[in-house]
């Protein structure tokens, strides 16, 4: 739902601006702070909320369907690869705090630089493969579905 | 105007929006393209940008060949029945034989992907859909995209596809604009694959105000897909097609884990089961072939999402709404309603801010769900996009022209939204259309085909006055008025897109109107958009914030007028539940078993439509449980 900025907390680093897909985080150049300048192309995405270093960021359900009085507030750590949320209702009757894992990995160590890899085969090139294939499909050496591998044809008209 | 023009030349691909089809592209064309330049400029910042910004709960699009689970071919036959025939195979089946080695290497990067322990296995929600802790998808794609590109442009806004002149027909590049600085970019590139997402926000959505950004697909998918390459001449297909979500009210959150792996089901306000009762009249519109409730019962066949959608707004029509998502039996288990809101913090954090603010626990209340206003893309329960050549293994004659993904114009490819045709890719189908469009770019040039691009200074500064004329027109007339948003020479783009919504509800079938249009309403809807067109001219930017926002518009608006032709020319109510046109009701298989085609003259913006012939796979792909219906003498 529409973010918006605690004026003790921004430091008007400008993470959420670089981070905003929708580029409606933006800095207030008076109070030198970030403030969402459009809150009806606000997707309540938390990309912003997420990438605030100091949870200066949070949201209020929008204006035309959302009462008051909730909360939904969440913690990502790279570093330790998990995002913790923290969701309050309204009436206080429910608090839940929910943990979920965002990488299996130390963040980014995994990640082939594809430039590394040996380069393809002239027979590769003319295949149907893509890189990493056929390995990859099956995760043994299966080759690629063709329509002749698996008996089909393509026959124009109403078919069922 | 003092901004720069910045110049990337000698690019061999460059793509063109960076969600999970253009980082599909830019990784692949690493491996095929060890020494080409390839460049990514994308309007957003790409560790979070497209449909999947937010995180996804689960890939929807997963064979399980790995595992014995399902063949291309499977897939091929539930999403033409699904898309009630509508599918260009070729690409199908090509998408669905490699989308798996996608999902291999997103788990080898860190993706959490779940499993189900008692066979090791992927956890599977449903037939194709696997479960996933995808918060981070995004970022973790990005990355490998990142690696392999040998420039990434953030926040530039392509506005334009660049056009060769000393061939006609072939894509050069494309230009636009910074959207923090303001300084004018231009990409000279010998292919562009497009990778820019569908659209949300063209039809007027049931939210108000501030909720107008709470719409199923991202507010930032602004149909530019489809406004670069409809801009530049290339044949769109089934952009007709538009899809209509059966969602959570308001938060639209995701409803996919709640039937498949909570096993929730619906019911109406007065606690009863309301699908079947509208299936026989159903039945009669579109045909047993398409409508077979006693097939679907029995075997792995769908009943296609527009008939499910059709019961539902049916229901509420006939005055028992609102239909209920019946979660309350699923949330006694502490495990499966853990899932529940996890699905929605992994994906849609707005439908749990929701429910909290409105106090619903779906253990004790029953949720309400609702139909959405319609969205024009690609990649899930529906198939718009460019018309693009398939593999050379597979395509029929009609449907392959040298490169895998190319679209009608050379050297232009598509992947994602932008590749017409091919439905329920969703994230790793896309990413998968991506690598397939990057291995062919590679080709394309390698064969020689991109040599003797000119691209002359007077068309870079043609499109460069055309790109900042919102900002000149503010300039010009803003202080023809003493203060305020009224301005009798110009209007601003939200203004420009309340009308476009406004006019695409009632004209061409939106939410407004219970999704219903016919000839009558479409002709007077595209002499409207005509006269919008001409207005979009004396749109106004004050800012450069404002001016992503007027060429956002500008796309929604050549995506809106090529549905109003398809809808048009297709006379026929193909997908009761996304759209009915009053005057064909009837399913019409005998007339309009086919594809549509269509091509906006650049010079001229005049539509041309035509016909493109349906293949569909046969042989032995047969359901096995279907063919036993069969045998026993089920129809």
């Amino acid at each position: 739902m529409p973010t918006f900025v605690y004026m003790t907390r921004c430091d008007g680093c400008g993470q959420c601006v670089d981070i905003c897909p929708s580029d409606i985080m933006h800095i207030d150049k008076s109070l030198r702070r970030a403030y969402n300048i459009e809150p009806n192309m606000c997707w309540e995405c938390y990309s912003c909320v997420k990438a605030c270093p100091h949870h200066a960021i949070d949201v209020r359900g929008y204006a035309d369907f959302a009462p008051l009085g909730h909360s939904v507030r969440v913690h990502r750590d790279e570093e330790k690869g998990v995002i913790a949320w923290h969701i309050k209702f309204r009436n206080g009757k429910k608090d839940l705090q929910l943990l979920a894992p965002i990488t299996t990995k130390p963040w980014g160590s995994a990640i082939p630089k594809v430039a590394d890899a040996a380069a393809p085969s002239k027979e590769m090139v003319n295949s149907e493969l893509l890189f990493n294939e056929p390995k990859y499909v099956r995760m043994d050496n299966g080759g690629l579905n063709t329509l002749q591998s698996n008996g089909l044809s393509l026959k124009e008209g109403v078919y069922y | 105007m003092g901004y720069k023009t910045i110049v990337e030349d000698n690019i061999d691909i460059l793509v063109a929006g960076a969600g999970l089809g253009g980082t599909g592209a830019a990784f692949e064309a690493r491996y095929w393209g060890k020494n080409k330049k390839i460049v990514i400029a994308e309007k957003a910042n790409i560790d979070r940008s497209g449909a999947v910004a937010q995180g996804l709960y689960a890939i929807n699009c997963y064979m399980g060949t790995r595992f014995g689970e399902n063949k291309p071919e499977d897939h091929v036959r539930y999403a033409r029945i699904d898309l009630m025939g509508m599918v260009r195979e070729d690409l199908a089946f090509d998408m669905a034989r490699h989308v798996d080695s996608a999902v291999h290497q997103f788990e080898e990067w860190g993706l959490p992907i779940m499993r189900n322990e008692k066979t090791g296995a992927y956890l599977r929600e449903g037939r194709w859909q696997i479960m996933i802790h995808g918060e981070s998808y995004k970022p973790i794609v990005a990355e490998a995209a990142k690696k392999s590109a040998d420039k990434v442009y953030n926040r530039v806004c392509v506005t334009h596809l660049l056009m060769d002149e000393s061939k006609e027909n072939r894509v050069a590049g494309a230009v636009g604009f910074n959207v923090r600085t303001g300084n004018y970019h231009v990409f000279k590139a010998k292919t562009v694959i497009c990778g820019a997402g569908g659209a949300s926000n063209i039809f007027k959505p049931r939210s108000v105000g501030e909720g107008a950004g709470r719409v199923w697909y991202a507010p930032w998918s602004s149909g530019s897909a489809y406004g670069l390459m409809i801009g530049a001449g290339a044949k769109m297909t089934q952009m007709e097609n538009r899809i209509v979500l059966a969602r959570f009210k308001d938060g639209y959150g995701p409803v996919g884990a709640y039937f498949l792996h909570l096993k929730t089901y619906t019911q109406n306000a007065y606690g009863e089961e309301y699908e079947s009762k509208w299936f026989p009249d159903l039945q009669k519109l579109v045909g047993v072939e398409y409508l077979d409730p006693e097939a679907s019962h029995r075997t792995h066949r769908p009943i296609p999402t527009c008939l499910r959608n059709h019961a539902i707004i049916n229901e509420v029509n006939a005055g028992r709404g609102p239909i209920y998502m019946v979660t309350m039996e699923a949330f006694q288990d502490p495990h499966l309603e853990e899932i529940g809101w996890h699905n929605f913090l992994g994906m849609t954090v707005g439908q749990a801010v929701l429910w909290a603010a409105t106090d619903v626990n779906p253990k004790y209340e029953n949720p309400e769900l609702t139909t959405s206003e319609p969205y024009v893309m690609g990649s899930h329960a529906t198939g718009c996009g460019a018309w693009v050549s398939g593999p050379e293994d597979l395509s029929p004659k009609e449907y392959f022209w040298g490169y895998n993904r190319m679209t009608t114009v050379e050297g232009l490819f598509g992947c994602g939204d932008a590749a017409g045709g091919t439905p329920h890719a969703f994230s790793s189908g896309s990413f998968t259309e991506g690598r397939l469009a990057a291995k062919a770019a590679c080709k394309y040039i390698d064969d020689g085909k991109a040599e003797g691009i000119r691209v002359s200074e007077e068309q870079i500064q043609r499109r460069k006055e055309e790109v900042y004329k919102p900002l000149e027109t503010y300039t010009v007339y803003k202080n023809d008025v003493v203060a305020g948003s009224v301005n009798p020479n110009f209007i601003n783009p939200r203004q420009g897109l309340d009308r476009l919504q406004k006019l695409m509800d009632e004209y061409c079938g939106g939410f407004g109107v219970n999704y219903m249009t016919n000839d009558k309403l479409l002709n007077i809807g595209l002499k409207k958009m005509a006269i919008l067109g001409e207005d979009l001219e004396n749109v106004a930017a004050s800012d450069i914030h404002e001016l992503l926002r007027a060429w956002e518009l500008k796309h929604r608006f050549l995506t809106s007028e090529s549905v109003f032709h398809h809808t048009l020319f297709r006379k026929e109510t193909r997908w009761p539940g996304y759209y009915y046109r009053g005057d064909a009701m009837k399913l019409d298989d005998k007339n309009w078993h086919v594809l549509t085609v269509s091509r906006r003259n650049p010079k001229t913006g005049e539509y041309t439509m035509e016909k493109a012939p349906l293949y569909h796979l046969v042989g032995d792909l047969e359901d096995k449980d279907l063919a036993k219906l069969k045998a026993e003498g089920h129809h």
